[in-house]
C-alpha cells in the first residue's frame, strides 16, 4: 500500500470518527433536543474521537518514515553473504549505496552485480512487507483508538476541558519550536566543531595566520600546523564589516535625523519606504552589483589614479554591504529619535538654541543608547551577510587592511567549504562548522548587547 | 545698574556675532541631511536602472529564418514512417544544409563551422520537434524561425562590441558579415524569448530560463508557508494568550528575538547537519530546502503575529468571556479572525524574504546544475536567487544579461508579494 494512500485512509478514518462521536453524543441525550444535557457541545466529542483516532497513527506512521530506511538496510545487509556485515563502514556504505541506486533505478539491474541484484529484492521485498505491516498497524491503531474514546463518550465526559487541554499542548509545543531551533544550531554547529578541534588544535585555528583547507586535504597534511588559521578570515570580515559601516552609519542617521526632523510630511512619506526597498531586495542582487558594476568602476578609477585595485577588492564588497545596511540603521535610529519625548526640544527651543544644536545637544545624546543598539545589529548583519561577500569579495585568505585588495571572510568560507560534494569526516568540511560556530557566537553577542540595549532605551521614555 | 547694563550689552554682541557661525553650522548640517537622504535614495535609482538597463533584452531573443528541406532520405533511411525512426533522424544534418543555403558560396571546412555556429545546437530539436508533431511536413520545405546562438544574439543587441578584437569577442568578421547580410534579408529578428520562460537551465546561454527555478521556488515556499505560517501563528497564540509568566517563557521569548538576527547561513549549517547528515533527507530538494526556510523565517512570523494579536482590544476577549466563551473559545472564534489580516501580512512578508534568500539553500546542495523542471518536492532543483548566483558566476558573457533578466523575475515577485501585503493591510486593518 502506498503512504499516499495509507494517509487518505487515515483521514477518511478521523472523518468517519468524528461523525460518530458527534452522533453518540447526541444519541446518548436522546437527539438534538437533549443537547443542554451534554457537558460540551457535541462537536468537541467528535472532536475528541477524531483526535485519538488520528494521533495515534500517525505517531507510528511518522516513526515509520524516520527510521525504516535504516532498519530494512540493516536487515539487507545481515541477509547477505556473511562476509558483508564484517566489512568496515566505508565499504559498507558503497555496497549500501549500489543497492540503493538498483531499488531507485538510477542504474540498468543488468549492471550490477548478482549480490547487490539480489540484495535490492531482498530489500524490495522487506519493504513491502513492512509497508503491509504498518498499514495494518495504523489502521488498527486508528480504529481502536477511536473505539475507546467512542466507548468514553457520556454525558459528563468533559470533552471540551480535554480539546482544550490537547490544542495548549499543541501550541506549547509549536512555540517550543524557537528553543529547539537554537539547540538544534548549537549542538549541530558545536558538535562538528569540537571534533574539528580534536583534529586542529583550538590554539591553532583562533591564532594561525594561514589559512588554506585545499592543502589540508591530502592525508601527511591533515592537521599540519598552519593549514586551518582563522586569523586572515576573521580581519577580512572584520576589515568589510568596517567599510560596510563607514558608508551605512553616517548616511542611515543623518538621513534619520532629516526625515524625522527637517522633512515635510509628504516627503517622509515617499522617501522612507523608497529608503526601505533597499531593506527588501535579496542579498544576491547586491552581490550581482557589486561584483558586476561597483568591481570593476572601481578598478577603472584606481587605474585612473594610478592605484592597483583588484577586481574583488573589499572595497567594493563592504561599501555595496554598507548600502545593504543604511535602511536598517535609519528607520532604527529614525525610531528612536522620534521617541525622544518633544519637551525636551522644546525646552532646548525655548533657550535660544537653534535646530541643528538641539538635534546635536538634546535629542542625539538621549537617542543614543538606542542608536548604538542598532549600529550593534547593523554590524551583527555585516558580519553574518553571505551573498554580497561570496560574489564580490573573493577567496584568497590575505591578512591585510589594505581595502584595495581581495581579502576573504568567514562566511565565504563556510560556502566554499560546504559547496559540493562534501565528506563529513575530513577536517575541510568540520573546518566549516568551527567557523559557523565562532560567526554564531559573535552574532549572538552581539544581538543580545543590541537588544538589551535597545530594550532598555525604550523603557526609559514610555 | 550701568555695569550690569553694559555687560548685557557685551553679551548681546557676543551672541550677535555668534549667530552666523551658528547659523551657518544649522545650514551645514541640514545639508548633510539632505545629502545622506539623496545620496540613499541614489543607491535605489542606481541599483534598479543598472539592473533594468541590462536585463530587459533577456526578454528578446534573437531568431534565424532557415528554409528547411525536410529531406526523407535525411530523416528517415530506412522509409519505415515510424515515430521512433523519425526522432532518430539526422535534423542536425538538415540545420547544416538550410544554413549552407544562406550562404552559397562558403566551402572551406574551417568556414562552415563558422557558419553552422549561427544557430543554437538546439535548432534540430526544434525541427524534431515539428515533425513529431505534424509527421506530414516530411519531404516538404518550409520556413522556420529557429533560436541563434547566443555570440550572434549578443551581436545583434549591441553587448559584443563590433570593434573588438576577433578573439575577445568569440565572433569572427566572416560571421559579422553573414549576421549582417542575414538582417538585411530579414532572416535575422529579435524575438519575445518564450525560452526564457519556459525552459530549465543550460549551459548555453540562449536556451537557458528560469522555469526550473521558479518552480523550484514554488515548491520551496509551498513547504515553507504550511510550516511556518500554522506554527508561526500556534506559537504567538500561546505567547501572547496564555503564557504564563515564568522561566520558559521568557527563555522562547529570548530564543525567538535572538533567532530573528541570526545570520541565515547558520540556518544552513544547521540543516545540513540535522536535516540532511542526521535525517538522512535527500540534498538539493525543495522540501529539505522549505524546511530550512522554515525554520528561519518563524521567527519573523511569531514577532509580527504576536503584533497582530497585541493590536485586538481586550474588550473582544472580555465580552467573549461575559458570554460564556471559554479562553480557546474566545480567540479562535473572536480574537484571531480580527487578527487575520495582520497576521497574513507577517506571513507574506515572511515568505517574500524566504523567497529572497540564497544563502542556507547553498549549504544545502541547491545550486546543482538542474536542467529538468522539478515536478515534485523531492526532485533536485533550485531556487530562483541561486539561479541568479548560479548565473552570475558563469564567464559567458550572454550570461550577464540573463542574470540581470531572472533578477527582474525576482523583484516582480517580491513586488507582487509586497503589494499585496500593503493591499492586506490597508483593507482589513482595523484601529480600534
Amino acid at each position: 500500500m502506498q503512504i499516499s494512500s495509507l494517509v487518505l485512509l487515515l483521514a477518511f478514518l478521523t472523518l468517519l470518527a468524528y461523525r460518530f462521536g458527534r452522533g453518540r453524543a447526541v444519541r446518548l441525550v436522546g437527539g438534538p433536543r437533549g443537547v443542554r444535557d451534554l457537558h460540551s457541545l457535541p462537536s468537541y466529542y467528535g472532536a475528541l474521537a477524531a483526535v485519538w483516532c488520528a494521533v495515534p497513527s500517525l505517531v507510528i506512521l511518522l516513526a515509520w518514515q524516520g527510521f525504516s530506511d535504516r532498519v530494512l538496510t540493516h536487515l539487507t545487509v545481515q541477509s547477505m553473504p556473511a562476509s558483508v556485515p564484517a566489512l568496515p563502514a566505508a565499504e559498507l556504505g558503497l555496497i549500501t549505496n549500489d543497492v540503493r541506486n538498483v531499488i531507485r533505478g538510477s542504474v540498468p539491474p543488468a549492471s550490477a552485480s548478482p549480490e547487490i541484484r539480489a540484495a535490492a529484492a531482498t530489500y524490495q521485498s522487506l519493504e513491502s512487507a513492512a509497508r503491509a505491516g504498518l498499514a495494518v498497524l495504523c489502521t488498527l491503531a486508528a480504529v481502536l483508538g477511536g473505539f475507546v474514546l467512542w466507548r468514553r463518550i457520556a454525558p459528563d465526559l468533559r470533552a471540551r476541558n480535554e480539546v482544550e487541554r490537547l490544542v495548549m499542548w499543541l501550541l506549547i509545543g509549536c512555540a517550543s519550536i524557537a528553543i529547539l531551533t537554537t539547540i538544534g544550531i548549537v549542538l549541530s554547529v558545536l558538535y562538528e566543531a569540537l571534533r574539528f578541534f580534536g583534529k586542529v588544535p583550538v590554539t591553532d585555528f583562533l591564532f594561525g595566520t594561514h589559512w588554506s583547507p585545499q592543502m589540508a586535504l591530502s592525508a601527511d597534511q591533515v592537521g599540519s600546523s598552519g593549514a586551518f588559521g582563522a586569523v586572515p578570515l576573521f580581519a577580512g570580515t572584520l576589515l568589510i564589516a568596517i567599510i560596510a559601516m563607514l558608508v551605512a552609519v553616517p548616511i542611515g542617521l543623518f538621513a534619520a535625523i532629516y526625515l524625522a526632523e527637517y522633512a515635510d510630511r509628504r516627503f517622509r512619506a515617499v522617501a522612507k519606504p523608497l529608503l526601505e526597498t533597499l531593506a527588501g531586495i535579496p542579498t544576491v542582487v547586491y552581490g550581482f552589483f557589486a561584483a558586476l558594476t561597483v568591481g570593476p568602476a572601481l578598478r577603472d578609477l584606481g587605474q585612473m589614479l594610478g592605484l592597483a585595485v583588484s577586481t574583488e577588492s573589499a572595497l567594493a564588497a563592504g561599501l555595496v554591504m554598507g548600502i545593504m545596511i543604511i535602511p536598517f540603521i535609519s528607520s532604527l535610529a529614525d525610531d528612536m529619535i522620534t521617541a525622544v519625548p518633544q519637551a525636551m526640544r522644546d525646552g532646548s527651543s525655548a533657550l535660544g538654541a537653534t535646530r541643528s544644536e538641539t538635534i546635536r545637544k538634546v535629542v542625539l545624546p538621549a537617542a543614543l543608547p538606542g542608536i548604538v543598539g542598532g549600529v550593534l545589529l547593523g554590524v551583527s548583519r555585516a558580519i553574518g551577510e553571505t551573498m554580497i561577500v561570496v560574489m564580490a569579495a573573493g577567496l584568497s585568505a590575505n591578512l591585510t587592511a589594505n581595502p584595495l585588495q581581495a581579502v576573504t571572510t568567514v562566511t565565504v568560507q563556510i560556502v566554499t567549504l560546504l559547496v559540493g560534494d562534501q565528506e563529513f569526516d575530513s577536517p575541510k568540511t568540520l573546518a566549516a562548522f568551527a567557523l559557523g560556530l565562532g560567526l554564531f557566537l559573535t552574532t549572538l553577542l552581539l544581538n543580545i548587547i543590541a537588544l538589551k540595549v535597545v530594550r532598555r532605551y525604550r523603557e526609559q521614555y514610555e | 545698574m550701568s555695569r550690569s547694563a553694559s555687560a548685557d550689552e557685551q553679551r548681546r554682541a557676543r551672541v550677535a556675532a555668534s549667530l552666523k557661525r551658528r547659523y551657518g553650522a544649522e545650514r551645514r548640517f541640514r545639508l548633510y541631511g539632505q545629502l545622506a537622504v539623496l545620496v540613499g535614495l541614489g543607491f535605489v535609482a542606481l541599483l534598479f536602472v543598472s539592473i533594468f538597463s541590462k536585463g530587459y533584452s533577456a526578454f528578446e531573443q534573437t531568431y534565424v529564418r532557415v528554409d528547411v528541406n525536410y529531406d526523407p532520405e535525411v530523416l528517415d533511411p530506412a522509409g519505415t514512417r515510424k515515430p521512433e525512426d523519425l526522432a532518430d533522424g539526422d535534423y542536425g544534418a538538415i540545420v547544416k544544409a538550410a544554413l549552407r543555403a544562406t550562404a552559397p558560396e562558403v566551402e572551406s571546412r574551417a568556414e562552415l563551422k563558422q557558419l553552422y555556429a549561427l544557430a543554437s545546437n538546439s535548432a534540430p530539436r526544434a525541427l524534431q520537434a515539428r515533425i513529431a508533431a505534424d509527421p506530414t511536413l516530411l519531404g516538404r520545405r518550409e520556413s522556420v524561425w529557429v533560436l541563434a546562438s547566443d555570440h550572434v544574439d549578443q551581436i545583434v543587441k549591441g553587448y559584443i562590441r563590433r570593434d573588438e578584437s576577433e578573439e575577445s569577442r568569440g565572433v569572427t568578421d566572416l560571421q559579422i558579415k553573414w549576421i549582417d547580410a542575414l538582417r538585411a534579408k530579414g532572416a535575422l529578428e529579435r524575438r519575445f524569448n518564450r525560452q526564457f520562460f519556459s525552459g530549465g537551465d543550460s549551459r548555453e546561454p540562449e536556451q537557458a530560463g528560469v522555469a526550473g527555478a521558479v518552480v523550484g521556488s514554488f515548491f520551496t515556499l509551498l513547504v515553507t508557508l504550511l510550516l511556518s505560517f500554522p506554527i508561526g501563528v500556534a506559537a504567538a497564540v500561546y505567547l501572547e494568550e496564555f503564557a504564563p509568566k515564568n522561566r520558559y517563557t521568557d527563555f522562547i521569548e529570548v530564543n525567538i528575538n535572538n533567532l530573528a538576527a541570526v545570520p541565515s547561513i547558520v540556518f544552513g549549517l544547521l540543516g545540513l547537519a540535522v536535516f540532511v547528515q542526521f535525517f538522512g533527507l535527500p540534498r538539493s530538494v525543495p522540501l529539505v530546502g522549505g524546511l530550512v526556510l522554515t525554520l528561519m523565517t518563524l521567527p519573523t512570523i511569531i514577532i509580527a503575529s504576536r503584533a497582530a494579536l497585541k493590536a485586538v482590544p481586550p474588550s473582544i476577549r472580555e465580552a467573549a468571556l461575559g458570554m460564556g466563551a471559554s479562553r480557546v473559545q474566545a480567540i479562535v472564534h473572536h480574537v484571531l479572525p480580527l487578527a487575520m489580516p495582520g497576521m497574513m501580512t507577517g506571513g507574506i512578508l515572511g515568505m517574500a524574504r524566504a523567497l529572497g534568500e540564497s544563502a542556507p539553500l547553498l549549504l544545502i546542495g541547491m545550486v546543482a546544475f538542474i536542467v529538468d523542471v522539478p515536478r515534485r518536492l523531492t526532485d533536485p532543483s533550485t531556487v530562483l536567487p541561486v539561479q541568479v548566483y548560479l548565473w552570475a558566476r558563469s564567464s559567458e558573457r550572454a550570461f550577464v544579461e540573463r542574470t540581470s533578466g531572472a533578477i527582474i523575475v525576482l523583484l516582480v515577485f517580491l513586488l507582487v508579494m509586497n503589494g499585496l501585503a500593503v493591499l492586506l493591510r490597508s483593507r482589513f486593518e482595523r484601529r480600534w
